[in-house]
């Protein structure tokens, strides 16, 4: 007889608020910095020089075929070997940073590739900079047309922070394991994690959704 | 005190990628399995199939990969079977493919136009032979790239077993990272390891995409 027990996972009901809140705390700056490297990658594959634009390429493509948590492991452990020591806070956020510039790259890269040309000429012909017609032309309609793969993208990277807790950042799964290292209920502990990263991607999928249509102008 | 060569470290690593190419295969075969049958149930509109697919694919694609892997194994443990963590690893990586490939290739098939569906209809063809002679042979030539594309996040996905303690690819880095003290040369060679098995994979599948569009 299988007995379940979550009213002792649920008194510690304050640890998987921290580590709730920590979640969305990495996710908040990760999507931030990876959405703005992504950004300056994709402008460097479209319009940097041939070293640039091969540099950007390996990049991308090296953190797109290797596992995330390998490239974690690689910035908290490999990285000390070179002098630079990291919390694992830090080291989890620049690996999520560098996962999402890689993916956000190419997916922003689509978006600006289907600009209509007439777009850019009528920019160039009010004599706006290069910069500007970038940032004020190409850009913000190049985001809004792919924003549900961005907004799927940040929710995957949001999700893949769970195996931080490995390095012994303080998140959500890493309470999780805690909790039940101390009352042995395993099973209850991953299942009430697990329902709260659920609850986390439905409404970090709204919150993106609303965020599109406010900035971006997104139509739904 | 024991020296290690770079080689040293790279033969280990590659005879544990060995299991990495296992557990990558058996999870995409099960999921490819698994995840047939949940297509099937859901254009044969069996009652409750299609609402309970749906809910599935959202419940697989909304957690983390990590979540499930814990869960298979500590619920198979709470079912009272003492599983080794490549059970478990198997079990939860197949239902994760499973439900990713069905929702694929269920856009695939909804790609396929209707007067296909009709037409096998007015020749009085039962669903198993219009499935098998009408839609799979259309449905599959677009399927054909996404899929293969979704075997580099199997791959990937394989390395959090490691989290349970199957020594894969990434188990196995880790080790010897511990017995090395050279975690900077381990992690980089686990890297490409990983780099030369999803590579030709994501290269392969890209070239579909653009032969298949055309």
């Amino acid at each position: 007889m299988v007995s379940l027990d979550f009213a002792t996972v649920l008194v510690d009901w304050p640890l998987l608020l921290r580590g709730l809140a920590m979640t969305a705390g990495l996710t908040a700056v990760a999507a931030t910095l990876g959405l703005a490297l992504g950004i300056a990658c994709a402008w460097a594959r479209l319009h940097g020089g041939a070293v640039l634009r091969w540099t950007v390429g390996a990049y991308v493509e090296l953190i797109r075929n290797t596992p995330f948590i390998v490239q974690l492991f690689f910035v908290f452990f490999g990285l000390p070997s070179l002098g630079v020591k990291l919390t694992p806070e830090w080291a989890s956020v620049i690996a999520m940073v560098i996962n999402l510039g890689a993916y956000a790259a190419e997916i922003a890269r689509a978006g600006i590739q289907a600009t209509p040309r007439g777009q850019i000429e009528a920019a160039r012909s009010l004599a706006l900079t290069e910069a500007q017609v970038f940032l004020r032309v190409v850009l913000p309609p190049a985001l809004a047309r792919v924003w549900p793969a961005m907004t799927g993208q940040i929710i995957i990277v949001m999700l893949g922070s769970a195996v931080c807790g490995q390095i012994a950042t303080q998140e959500l799964s890493y309470y999780a394991n805690l909790i039940h290292s101390r009352n042995f209920r395993a099973f209850e502990a991953t299942f009430v994690a697990t329902g709260l990263y659920l609850g986390l991607a439905v409404l970090l999928r709204h919150l993106l959704q609303r965020l599109g249509t406010r900035l971006l102008h997104v139509r739904r | 005190m024991v020296e290690f060569t770079l080689w040293d470290i790279l033969r280990n690593l590659l005879l544990a990628t060995r299991w990495t190419v296992l557990l990558s295969l058996a999870a995409f075969a099960g999921g490819a399995l698994v995840g047939a049958a949940l297509l099937v149930a859901r254009i044969a509109r069996l009652p409750g199939a299609s609402r309970g697919v749906a809910l599935y694919v959202q419940l697989f694609q909304g957690t983390p990969l990590l979540m499930q892997l814990f869960l298979a194994y500590f619920g198979l443990a709470l079912l009272g079977l003492d599983v080794p963590a490549w059970a478990a690893a198997c079990l939860a990586l197949t239902l994760y493919s499973s439900a990713f490939l069905t929702e694929i290739w269920r856009g695939c098939v909804e790609a396929i136009p209707r007067g296909q569906w009709e037409a096998a209809d007015s020749l009085a063809l039962d669903l198993r032979q219009t499935l098998l002679h009408v839609i799979a042979p259309q449905a599959l030539r677009i399927a054909i790239p996404p899929t293969v594309g979704f075997a580099v996040q199997v791959i990937k996905g394989t390395a959090l077993a490691s989290v349970l303690g199957f020594i894969e690819l990434t188990k196995a880095g880790t080790m010897i990272s511990n017995a090395t003290f050279r975690p900077f040369t381990v992690y980089a060679c686990v890297a490409l390891l990983y780099f030369a098995l999803c590579f030709p994979v994501s290269a392969w599948a890209r070239r579909l995409e653009r032969t298949t569009s055309r």
